[in-house]
C-alpha cells in the first residue's frame, strides 16, 4: 500500500490521540466487520471546538484521517467543523489510495456524530446550527 | 531489511541464478528446434523435469511445466471438470480455505453450471474430512484440497482422501504450492491424481510452475498452440526459469531436514515469545502440524495493516493474511473459515521464515513487536 509522506507522518505521530474526560460530545462510527472503528470526543466552548481527541481501530489510513480530521477542526466553530468534508481531509493528507478513501468518509462521519451528540445533549437542533443563515 | 514473507515469495538463491544464467545468455535455443542449440535447451528442461519428478515420487513424463501455481490449479480443476462433464458428472468438492487460485476457478465453473461443495474447516485449521464422505455424490468428478494452507500453514491429512476417491472413481487434486520443499511429498502415498507446484516459493524465479498429472489421466489441454510439453501445454518453454526451478527443488530436497530444523527453531522461538510477552494474542492454526516457517497470530483490539505499517518503520516485511488480499478490505477468508471473529481476523499478521533468515533478525522482531502492539492498542477504542 503506497501512502503519502503526510499519511505516514500522521500515522506514526497521530495528533490528538486519546480521550477526554467529561466530553461534551462523542461520535463513534464503523464496525469491526469492516475493520474500522473511530471514536471522537469533543469539548465545546461558546460554539467553538476547544478540544478534540480520538481513538481508532483500523488501518494506517483510518488512523491518519482521524488524526488529520481532528487537527483540521480543532479551534473551529461547530458550523465550520461540520462543513469540513472528507475530500478536504484527503487533500490535506496529499491523497489516499482509492481503496482507502472510505476511511476519510468515516472520519467525517465521526466528527458529525460528535457534533450531533453535543447538540442532542444541549437540546440544540443541529440542522439549524449548521445551516447557512 | 528483514524479510519475513517467504510464503508470498522468496529470494532467488545464488546457486539457482548461476545455473540459469547460461540459458539467459549463450544457450538461448528454442527446445523445439532441431539443431544442437535447441536440443541443449531441451536436455536442460528435461533434467529439471527429472529432478522435480523424483522429488515427489513421480515419473518424469508425469510432470508438465506451466507459468505458475495458479495456472497449474486452473488447468487441473478445469480439466477435471471437463472430463467429468463428458461422463455426466458436474459436482466438485473442495474446502472453504483454499487459495483463490482454486476458489475463484471453482466460482467460474459454478457460473457454467457446476455444483460446488466447500468443506468446512476446524478451528485448528484442518479440513473436516469426515464431512467429505457425506458430501460425495455419484456426480462428483473432482476433489481438490490443498496440502498446506498458505496463510496458517496447517498441513492437511489428504492421504485419507485417496480411498474415498478411488472407490468412487473421482479425480483428486492438491495444491502443494506451499508444501513443496518443506515437507516430504510422495504422490503415491498421498494418492493424488494431480498436484500443483510453484517455483518462486522455493527460491526459484517467478513465472514458472508445474503440474503433476498421473499417467493414464487424459487431462485436456488448457493453453493451446504448439506441441510443447507433449502436446499438453503449448507455448515456448521458459527455459532459464525451468532450469532454476529444477535447481531450487534439488537444493530444497537435499537440505530439507537441515533447513527445517533451523527454521523450526526460529519459528517456535518467535511464536512462544509473542504468545508469552504480548497479552490477548492467538496463534492461528495447530502449532504442530504446520509448515516449519509459518507463524500466523491475531492481536486483539488492533488491525493488521497498521501493524504492518509500524513494522515497515523497522524495514520488517510481513503480511496480513495473504499478499493477494492485502489490497482488499475484507478480512482473510482463511481466518474466517477457522472461526475467527471479523475483529480477530482483521488483527492478524503472518510471518513466514526461511533458512535465509537469521537469529539476529528474529531478535529484532522480538524487540520491536511488543511496543508496536502496545502503541496501537493505546490508540484503539475497542481495546480495554
Amino acid at each position: 500500500m503506497q501512502y503519502s509522506d503526510k499519511v505516514m507522518d500522521h500515522f506514526y505521530n497521530p495528533r490528538n490521540i486519546g480521550t477526554i474526560e467529561d466530553p461534551d460530545g462523542v461520535g463513534e462510527v464503523g464496525n469491526p466487520k469492516c475493520g474500522d472503528i473511530m471514536k471522537m470526543m469533543i469539548k465545546v466552548d461558546n460554539g467553538v471546538i476547544s478540544d478534540i481527541k480520538f481513538k481508532t481501530f483500523g488501518c494506517g489510513a483510518a488512523i491518519a484521517t482521524s488524526s488529520m480530521g481532528t487537527q483540521m477542526i480543532k479551534g473551529k466553530t461547530l458550523k465550520e467543523a461540520w462543513n469540513i468534508s472528507n475530500k478536504a481531509v484527503v487533500e490535506a493528507l496529499d491523497g489516499l489510495p482509492p481503496a482507502k478513501v472510505h476511511c476519510s468518509v468515516l472520519a467525517e462521519q465521526a466528527i458529525k456524530e460528535a457534533i450531533k451528540d453535543y447538540c442532542k445533549k444541549n437540546n440544540l437542533d443541529y440542522k439549524s446550527l449548521v445551516a447557512d443563515i | 531489511m528483514i524479510y519475513l514473507d517467504n510464503a508470498a515469495t522468496t529470494k532467488i538463491l545464488p546457486d539457482v541464478l548461476d545455473e540459469m544464467m547460461i540459458y539467459l545468455t549463450e544457450e538461448y535455443g528454442n527446445p523445439s528446434s532441431f539443431y544442437d542449440l535447441g536440443q541443449r535447451s531441451k536436455i536442460a528442461i528435461n533434467k529439471a523435469r527429472d529432478i522435480i519428478a523424483e522429488s515427489i515420487g513421480a515419473k518424469s513424463d508425469e510432470i508438465y511445466f506451466t507459468s505458475c501455481g495458479t495456472e497449474s490449479d486452473n488447468w487441473a480443476i478445469r480439466g477435471a471438470a471437463y472430463l467429468g462433464k463428458k461422463q455426466g458428472k458436474n459436482h466438485i468438492i473442495s474446502s472453504e480455505f483454499e487459495h483463490h487460485a482454486v476458489l475463484h476457478t471453482l466460482e467460474s465453473l459454478k457460473q457454467e453450471g457446476f455444483e460446488i461443495t466447500l468443506l468446512p474447516v476446524t478451528s485448528d485449521g484442518f479440513v473436516d474430512l469426515e464431512k467429505l464422505k457425506l458430501e460425495v455424490r455419484d456426480t462428483t468428478c473432482l476433489v481438490t484440497i490443498m496440502l498446506a494452507n498458505n496463510e496458517i500453514g496447517t498441513i492437511q491429512p489428504i492421504e485419507k482422501i485417496k480411498k474415498i476417491c478411488e472407490e468412487k472413481n473421482i479425480l483428486f487434486h492438491t495444491d502443494a504450492v506451499q508444501a513443496v520443499g518443506k515437507i516430504k511429498i510422495d504422490v503415491k502415498e498421498l494418492g493424488v491424481d494431480m498436484l500443483s507446484i510453484s517455483g518462486h516459493k522455493i527460491h526459484a524465479p517467478k513465472g514458472v510452475g508445474a503440474l503433476y498429472i498421473k499417467s493414464g489421466i487424459k487431462l485436456p489441454s488448457y493453453i493451446h498452440g504448439g506441441g510443447q510439453e507433449r502436446n499438453k501445454r503449448a507455448g515456448t518453454e521458459n527455459v532459464a526459469s525451468i532450469v532454476g526451478f529444477g535447481k531450487a527443488v534439488k537444493i530444497a530436497i537435499d537440505k530439507m531436514s537441515e533447513n527445517n530444523k533451523y527454521v523450526l527453531n526460529l519459528r517456535n522461538q518467535l511464536i512462544d515469545y509473542i504468545l508469552e510477552k504480548i497479552p490477548a494474542t492467538k496463534l492461528n492454526g495447530d502449532k504442530q502440524k504446520r509448515l516449519p516457517g509459518n507463524i500466523n497470530i491475531s492481536f486483539e483490539g488492533i488491525e493488521g495493516e497498521s501493524i504492518l505499517l509500524m513494522l515497515r518503520k523497522y524495514e520488517i516485511c510481513a503480511s496480513t493474511g495473504s499478499a493477494c488480499t492485502s489490497g482488499s478490505l475484507d478480512p482473510s477468508h482463511v481466518l474466517l473459515s477457522i472461526g475467527l471473529s471479523h475483529e480477530m481476523a482483521h488483527g492478524s499478521i503472518r510471518f513466514t521464515i526461511s533458512e535465509l533468515n537469521t537469529q539476529e533478525e528474529i531478535d529484532i522482531v522480538k524487540k520491536v513487536l511488543p511496543d508496536i502492539i502496545k502503541k496501537l492498542r493505546e490508540m484503539s477504542p475497542i481495546w480495554k
